[in-house]
């Protein structure tokens, strides 16, 4: 890895005069940028490329699941900062991620640049001149024939034209010859190859820009408006500003999950309806592969839960009826799901706050006490709650998750528990103050998400230029064809033809068709010294091969 | 038939082509076994060769092998046909018990991926009989593929989650079944090279045996090549295909999922491997160990990736 240009002379021959510090300085930028741009610092930088994005897959990343990331953070408490400092939750928005890649991206584009510069050039070059001894090219052939030479050189001509050679015929001191080449496609599809990836990445970064996504869960019923204040979760790029965000509600009317008869799943569906702000809205169903697409925005259902209702009538009478809490699920299978309802305006005081946690099952099953779900579809829906009095700590300041309990507030002792049961549906219990707490049934929510990506179909075009330079490349061959003719002193003429082929497998067949096509080609057109028979057409096309 | 009775017909036809492939390999065995001769032989068959008209001599032309080595080579690719039709059956009649493409899990995938190893390597047995020598070393992962396969990752024939119920399954996963089997082929001549030059290196040794009726190192290098170049278009189509899908599946064209990730650094490698060949110093061995790292992190990611750790590709149904 240390010479990577082929050694330059350099002004070293001149000793007295030292080239000047700018000079050197030049020498030396020049010479890194040589090194950069060779075919060896690629690979190397390709292979880092595959290194740094393995660590991306083993451990968890923040792109993918915060709470993944949380659960690493408690397991491995003194590794984790060390490795959260070296961005190895982050590694595909890092710092040295994003240097490797630049890098090879300023590798490819100071390689294919000048490549395009010069295959611009080529385009509109003939091909070159033959070599002097066409025997030394990769395939070769030496073919007598009775023809004069300009005769038999036409004879090569025509037969490469029929091939979509480009020709040009010289007169050298030789005798006269003849350089023809195609496949110039191939350095196309190279350059396009290369090129595209450049404008992939470009289509990639301005879609993290300007692109924004938010997720909300809606319980049925329930309508959400495009803005960053609704999501439950959002993340936007540095140019997103929130009021550029496009005009959009979207209502959940009915939500249908759909089994096999072995409890897989075979579709979830959504009705919605969704517009401007104030509109009437269209209705449309969306599901699993099948998002709404609107005017650059995408709508997607990413998962789907359930809500319980609960009515609580307080021991003076006053009944908050049908609050619910939505209920994420712990286990997709079953749809067994927990959650929390919390209830901070209930009471007279702060620390007069009811809270219910627990554990929803579609289907339940109580054993020993115990409720586990058994189906997914809601054929007996019962809820295991635990009911808490106190202070929920809301207003603390602190954020804390609405699918939970606050459990540092039941550690102070600031929550305590306050009976416990499990319902099913039209039961309820009564805690020690006389409260009632009844189970009254569920909604179902969606998981929906928003996503914009003003980059994707830029991405995608680029990724089709991708393949379709990759196929121009690695599928055509770049072929080069010389052939002299010299007149040979015991008369007729010596034809040799030699081939250089670049790509992909070897030329050794093709030009043993080639001259084999030649060879009948001259023979067809000899003046009739061989038998009559044949003598009389001199434009066969195709010979037997 | 009822489903039943189809998933079962797809079970007996997977023992049915482990059963054949193992046949296969002991037929490949004989054929190297009786192919011991001394070297001399060949190079003179091989000089008298160079005179056809056709031009300089293909390596991989190797001379007329006597009659029982051609007799159990007949036999063993024979054997290897009909175990990649038996194994063709197995998808087929997993696919009509179940009434969708047979690639809905782990098993099924990995079963297809072998299948178009096979598939390759008799194509490239039929067209240049050479490279039949091939097959012990083809065959011989095959069977083992075949065999992890059977033993940990089988799932009863199912119906597919709602999520890969779409037209992209057809498209997406067909090709990376593709590109997979294509690279396996790949990385296998690869890693015969490595031997194969080794031993060449070493000049050869007197009588050959196993190695010395491989086809040549350049042979191998070219095939490795060759099918490297099918293959990466293939996987390049089935990386932007899985894009396509994703976009509609899971909100997002590309989000670093583990198998996405796993994916990227084949195709990484892959392409590093396509430079590293055209490029000095990295020419013949390197290039070569680059291939062989290109099939690691194919099967890395079919195996770790699936059984291991867990992201939106966890379709596996293995527990």
């Amino acid at each position: 890895m240390t010479t990577t240009a082929p050694p330059r002379p350099e002004a070293a021959p001149t000793p007295p005069a030292r080239p000047s510090a700018a000079r050197r300085l030049g020498a030396f930028a020049l010479r890194q940028w040589r090194r950069l741009t060779a075919m060896r610092t690629a690979i190397v930088l390709l292979f880092l490329l595959a290194l740094a994005a393995i660590p991306g897959s083993l451990l968890p990343q923040r792109s993918l699941s915060q709470s993944a990331v949380g659960q690493y953070f408690a397991d491995h408490p003194t590794l984790a900062p060390v490795l959260d400092r070296l961005y190895l939750f982050d590694v595909f928005s890092s710092p040295w991620f994003a240097a490797v890649y630049l890098l090879l991206f300023v590798s490819l584009i100071g390689c294919v640049l000048p490549r395009a510069l010069e295959h611009a050039r080529a385009l509109h070059t003939p091909p070159p001149p033959a070599p002097r001894r066409l025997t030394r090219l990769p395939d070769s052939a030496r073919l007598p024939t009775p023809l004069p030479p300009a005769a038999a050189l036409d004879a090569v001509e025509e037969e490469l034209r029929v091939r979509r050679y480009r020709v040009v015929r010289r007169e050298r001191e030789g005798g006269a010859e003849l350089s023809a080449e195609k496949g110039l496609l191939k350095e196309t599809g190279n350059l396009v190859f290369h090129l595209a990836l450049v404008a992939l990445l470009l289509g990639l970064a301005g879609g993290k820009l300007w692109g924004y996504e938010g997720s909300i869960l809606v319980t049925e019923g329930q309508r959400f408006c495009n803005a960053f204040q609704q999501y439950d979760t959002y993340s936007a790029g540095a140019m997103v500003e929130s009021g550029d965000l496009s005009p959009l509600c979207v209502g959940l009317e009915d939500f249908r999950a759909e089994y096999e008869q072995d409890l897989t799943a075979a579709s979830f569906t959504a009705d919605v309806t969704y517009g401007a702000p104030g509109e009437e809205g269209r209705s449309t169903t969306i599901g699993v592969n099948d998002p709404l697409r609107v005017d650059g925005d995408r709508v997607y259902v990413t998962g789907h839960g359930f809500s319980p209702r609960f009515t609580v009538t307080l021991p003076d009478g006053t009944t908050f009826d049908d609050v619910s809490a939505p209920f994420l699920p712990t286990e997709q299978s079953t749809m067994a799901s927990e959650g929390a309802l919390k209830l901070p305006d209930l009471g007279a005081g702060a620390d007069d706050q009811l809270a219910l946690q627990g554990f929803f099952a579609p289907t339940g099953l109580v054993q020993a006490g115990v409720l586990t779900s058994i189906d997914p579809r809601p054929l007996a829906p019962q809820v295991a709650v635990v009911a808490f009095r106190g202070y929920l700590g809301l207003d603390s300041g602190l954020p804390q998750s609405v699918y939970s309990l606050d459990a540092s507030q039941i550690e102070r002792g600031r929550l305590a528990e306050v009976g416990r049961a499990n319902l099913s549906v039209g039961e309820s219990m009564t805690l020690p103050d006389g409260t009632t707490v009844a189970f009254t049934g569920y909604s179902e929510f969606a998981a929906v998400q928003v996503s914009h990506d003003p980059g994707q179909l830029w991405v995608l075009g680029a990724a089709v230029a991708v393949l379709a330079g990759l196929l121009g490349m690695l599928l055509l061959r770049r072929e080069r064809v010389f052939a002299r003719a010299a007149a040979d002193p015991g008369g007729g003429t010596v034809l040799d033809v030699g081939a250089l082929t670049r790509g992909s497998g070897d030329g050794a067949p093709r030009f043993a068709a080639l001259t084999d096509d030649l060879r009948a080609v001259l023979a067809a057109r000899a003046p009739t010294r061989t038998p009559p028979s044949d003598g009389a057409a001199p434009q066969t096309g195709g010979a037997p091969a | 038939m009822s489903a039943d009775q189809l998933s079962a017909l797809s079970d007996t036809l997977f023992s049915t082509s482990v059963g054949l492939y193992s046949l296969a390999v002991v037929a490949f065995c004989a054929q190297l076994a009786f192919g011991r001769r001394p070297v001399q032989e060949r190079e003179l068959v091989g000089a008298a060769g160079t005179g056809a008209p056709a031009g300089p001599s293909r390596p991989d032309a190797l001379p007329a092998d006597p009659p029982a080595v051609r007799r159990w080579g007949r036999v063993a690719v024979l054997l290897t046909a009909a175990g990649a039709l038996t194994h063709a059956g197995v998808l087929v009649a997993r696919g009509l018990a179940t009434d969708r493409l047979p690639w809905g899990n782990m098993y099924e995938f990995a079963t297809a991926v072998v299948l178009v190893a096979v598939v390759a390597y008799l194509v490239f047995a039929v067209r240049s009989p050479g490279l039949r020598h091939l097959g012990l070393f083809v065959l011989g992962p095959v069977v083992l593929s075949m065999v992890a396969i059977g033993l940990f990752l089988y799932v009863q024939s199912g119906p597919l989650v709602a999520a890969l119920r779409s037209s992209w399954l057809a498209v997406h996963v067909s090709t990376a079944i593709l590109g997979f089997g294509i690279f396996f082929v790949s990385g296998i001549a690869s890693v015969l090279y490595l031997v194969r030059s080794r031993y060449e290196e070493r000049g050869g040794g007197a009588d050959g045996g196993v190695l010395g009726r491989l086809p040549s190192a350049a042979t191998l290098d070219r095939v490795a090549h060759r099918t490297a170049v099918f293959g990466f278009p293939i996987w390049t189509f089935a990386v932007i295909a899985g894009a396509i899908w994703a976009e509609s599946a899971w909100g997002r064209f590309w989000g670093w999922d583990p198998k996405e990730t796993w994916a990227f650094i084949a195709w990484v490698v892959y392409a590093a491997y396509l430079h590293a060949r055209t490029t000095a110093g990295w020419r013949g061995r390197p290039a070569a160990w680059v291939n062989v790292v290109g099939l690691g992190v194919m099967v890395f990611n079919l195996l770790y990736v699936n059984m291991v750790s867990t992201g939106l590709h966890s379709y596996g149904g293995v527990n």
